[in-house]
């Protein structure tokens, strides 16, 4: 009798115990909760609770720990202040896959918020389990862990370094390989962070095999796990060209460019990223990607989204542009500037505008007919305005400046200097007179229009020193008209007719 | 005497006269003799300078020769330099010829090849528009397939709806909700009806269901004790109305886990599959499979047979079990035995003494 007694009170507190470690799980997913369970003490009463009898109490006091530790750093601090951590890693080792998965959500949560945070689940010693973790049959532990570790390897270099030392990196490729969807991605995304720090992490990525994996799965239907892969490809291929080499050499052209027309905004930005990180290193391999037809597609997304996921795009076009004149001109057939002014007058967005700015200044400083190219579709008055406003800023109007600049000196397209005629301040109107100057003595058809445009007239009106560069170009402009033309044009000469015609006495006879 | 006495008397006048006539020819003298250093002087003078004028001409002669000797000289080595710049000037104009072409070629053909350049940039227009086809097409059987599977799955969403509402069917007697009389057709719904098979009511099936054997007690106690779902239920639930008992403790022993006696946990035929167990590592590791008999008496019945090497009618061989070398008297040449003890053989006995005497040392 006694006994059950005495056992009805043990039961009685096992009751106790797990609706109190249900009800705090539940609780902890709300946010507005959370500030009353922590002023409440929900931390030291969790804790006890890591280490109870009954395996689910522990596995749901872990749940409820790690919803806390996710919601803010402060929380995460407390458990690591709280000597969590040991306990955790621990047990990890020996317990079920329940309860790894809910140490390693923990784990997680405390890993996220800052790189102290990390750099203390490292110091306790959480990464060999955490790897050994890797291991486990469960795809939920393998996906739990793959997470955890890649929240720890974001932050900076070392802890990528530290993670990458714990032997995780063969692991994770072979996460890649399993069939859950939800493990690839996490296993992906892990391998993302790790290899976005330095060329040398990067290497040992590529080492273990993941790119041969990473682009098979470029072709799979799910939007996410396509997001990680193309952001892992373009972390690998950003640190130098043998990298970029070894991305491109595992066939992705033409395979990317099929992302770049999918639904999801975030694939097309991660991948028109990757090849713009593909594109920055060398002309060879700009030209490849010209050659599988890269440039169009890249033209084609720019035209079909918005805001912050163009921004890949058009710099992948700058760069292309900017390393030969074969490359620019190849930008031009693919109808690419209208797309880029088109851009240049839409966006809101300085810094995008400041992208659209440079890509247009790469692809017009090459030869006369690529300025022509530029200045036909009439960007150049509105890069002109946008270095004028005083809205802009100061990185957009550097960047439209060294534009416009370096298109001017090689425009012989007249009709779209004209209005620079009117409007530039002197510094650009010094390379205009420049150009005129130099294309007027040549061309008999261009003298005329511009006398009858106005052009003249203005020119005459622009007030140089002399000796300068500006006052020898007007002179070498005025050398191309005869003597009246030029006089007629000089301001105030109607007032000097009308002296001559005050001074003048008729001859009486 | 006496014409020296007149001479004497005569010597002042002949003195005197003759001074005075030398003085006489003196006047003269000086005229005469400065006339006749005048001519001659003058005709010196003409002398000398008809010798000078003939030294004049000639030199004038030489060195007119020489000067026009010289003058030549230096207008050869003018034409010769003149024709030498000439052909220079020439030869420098048709080497710019040939570089010029060969400059023109060389750029055009390896530098800057216009019309490759042309050609690429077709090729590159013509593979830009047939990325941008396939890119299309691509986008095109994406959404052709996304429609797709929306269609299937709004159908199957119908058609589950129409499983579920069965029971709304038309029967004889009663018209159902979708079929009207005061409608010329059927709702489609009621055709969907009439197609659709009645759900049974035990249809959802319990999602993960791992098997889990009673030995491993801790996942069973994990997996079966508490149901853990997402969602737990919420907190303030009122008890339902009713001689209802707590749910937990409902749950608690619906869920409660197998606790088999030791007979029920342990397989019927244990032992027999224990024995069977037993048996075969013996099988696996012995080489006998006899079993050992200790005594005497258990092989009392036995027959012995012995080996048929040595119980064969030609008897037993002696030869390998009495002695083990073949005598055969017939063959022996002597009739002494070998000697156990064994000579000592002469290493250098036969030293220099061979048949042959070559290389000897003598």
């Amino acid at each position: 009798m006694s006994q059950r007694q005495v056992l009805q009170v043990f039961e009685q507190y096992q009751k106790a115990r797990t609706q109190f470690v249900q009800m705090v799980a539940e609780l902890a997913t709300r946010p507005q909760n959370i500030e009353t369970l922590q002023n409440a003490g929900v931390m030291s009463l969790l804790r006890p609770l890591l280490l109870d009898v009954v395996p689910t109490i522990q596995q749901t006091a872990a749940l409820a720990l790690g919803r806390l530790a996710n919601y803010n750093d402060d929380l995460a601090e407390a458990v690591v202040k709280g000597d969590i951590l040991p306990q955790l890693v621990y047990s990890l080792a020996e317990q079920n896959r329940f309860y790894k998965k809910a140490a390693a959500f923990v784990l997680r949560a405390v890993g996220k918020h800052s790189p102290q945070l990390a750099q203390a689940i490292v110091d306790c010693g959480a990464l060999d389990t955490l790897v050994i973790c890797l291991e486990d049959f469960d795809p939920g532990v393998k996906e739990a862990a793959a997470w955890a570790l890649g929240y720890i390897a974001r932050h900076n270099a070392e802890l990528s370094q530290a993670v990458v030392d714990a032997g995780a990196v063969p692991l994770l490729v072979l996460c890649i390989q399993e069939p859950e969807i939800a493990l690839k991605r996490i296993a992906a995304s892990a391998l993302s962070d790790i290899s976005k720090h330095s060329p040398e992490l990067a290497q040992t990525v590529v080492d273990a095999g993941a790119i041969a994996h990473l682009a098979q799965m470029i072709l799979n239907p799910d939007s996410k796990l396509k997001r990680q892969v193309l952001s892992a490809l373009s972390q690998i291929a950003k640190h130098s060209v043998d990298l970029a080499e070894m991305v491109v050499e595992a066939e992705i052209f033409p395979v990317v460019l099929t992302c770049l027309k999918d639904k999801d905004e975030y694939v097309k930005k991660n991948a028109s990223t990757l090849i713009r990180e593909i594109a920055k290193h060398t002309p060879e391999l700009s030209q490849l990607i010209v050659n599988a037809g890269g440039v169009a597609a890249v033209i084609d997304c720019i035209g079909s989204c918005k805001g912050n996921i163009r921004l890949p795009g058009i710099m992948m076009l700058g760069y292309v542009a900017a390393h030969s004149e074969n490359l620019a001109m190849a930008v031009i057939i693919s109808k690419g500037v209208p797309q880029l002014s088109v851009c240049l007058s839409e966006e809101p967005e300085d810094h995008i505008k400041a992208a659209a700015a440079w890509a247009l200044g790469q692809i017009g400083r090459h030869t006369p007919e690529h300025a022509r190219a530029v200045a036909v579709t009439n960007t150049l008055p509105v890069l002109l305005s946008l270095y004028m406003s005083t809205e802009s800023s100061e990185d957009l109007q550097v960047k439209s400046k060294k534009a416009i600049k370096n298109i001017l000196q090689k425009c012989t397209y007249l009709p779209a200097l004209e209005p620079f005629l009117y409007d530039a301040p002197p510094n650009i109107l010094k390379h205009v007179v420049g150009q005129f100057s130099k294309v007027l003595p040549h061309d008999s058809k261009a003298r005329r229009l511009f006398v009858t445009s106005g052009g003249l007239k203005k020119v005459q009106e622009i007030k140089a020193e002399p000796g300068s560069l500006l006052q020898e170009y007007i002179n070498s402009i005025n050398n191309c008209y005869p003597e009246e033309i030029v006089r007629y044009y000089s301001p105030g000469y109607s007032d000097t007719l009308l002296q001559r015609v005050d001074s003048y006495q008729p001859l009486t006879n | 005497m006496a014409t020296l006495a007149r001479l004497q008397a005569r010597s002042t006048f002949v003195a005197h006269q003759y001074y005075y006539r030398n003085s006489v020819v003196d006047v003269f003298r000086k005229k005469e003799y400065d006339a006749a250093v005048k001519i001659q002087s003058w005709f010196r003078g003409c002398q000398v300078r008809a010798y000078i004028r003939y030294l004049h001409r000639i030199a004038t002669v030489i060195q007119k020769w020489w000067r026009g000797y010289s003058g030549r000289e230096e207008y050869r080595l003018l034409v010769k330099f003149a024709s030498c710049a000439m052909k220079m000037n020439f030869y420098n104009a048709m080497a710019v010829r040939i570089q010029r072409r060969w400059r023109g070629y060389r750029i055009r053909k390896y530098c800057f090849n216009y019309f490759y350049l042309k050609e690429y940039l077709r090729a590159v227009s013509e593979t830009n528009d047939a990325i941008r086809e396939a890119l299309e097409e691509f986008a095109e059987m994406k959404e052709r397939e996304e429609k797709k599977a929306d269609l299937e799955r709004e159908e199957k969403e119908r058609d589950y709806q129409a499983r579920k509402m069965h029971y709304l069917l038309s029967t004889k007697q009663i018209p159902g909700i979708y079929n009207s009389p005061f409608r010329k057709d059927p709702d489609p719904w009621e055709l969907r009806l009439q197609k659709a098979k009645p759900l049974t009511s035990q249809r959802s099936k319990v999602k993960d269901k791992h098997w889990v054997s009673p030995n491993s007690w801790l996942e069973c106690t994990s997996a079966r004790s508490f149901p853990r779902s997402e969602v737990l239920p919420p907190i303030d639930r009122k008890q339902c109305q009713g001689p209802f008992r707590d749910i937990t403790e409902v749950l608690e022993q619906r869920y409660k886990p197998l606790e088999p006696t030791l007979r029920v946990a342990e397989p019927i035929n244990e032992l027999n599959v224990a024995r069977e167990e037993f048996r075969r590592q013996e099988w696996m590791r012995n080489v006998n499979d006899n079993m050992f008999l200790p005594f005497s008496t258990y092989h009392k019945n036995k027959k012995y047979t012995p080996l048929m090497h040595s119980s064969s009618k030609y008897g037993p061989n002696s030869y390998g079990s009495r002695h083990f070398r073949d005598e055969n008297s017939k063959k022996w040449i002597c009739d002494k035995d070998f000697q156990t003890v064994l000579p000592s053989f002469d290493l250098f006995s036969k030293y220099g003494k061979l048949y042959s005497k070559a290389g000897q040392i003598i």
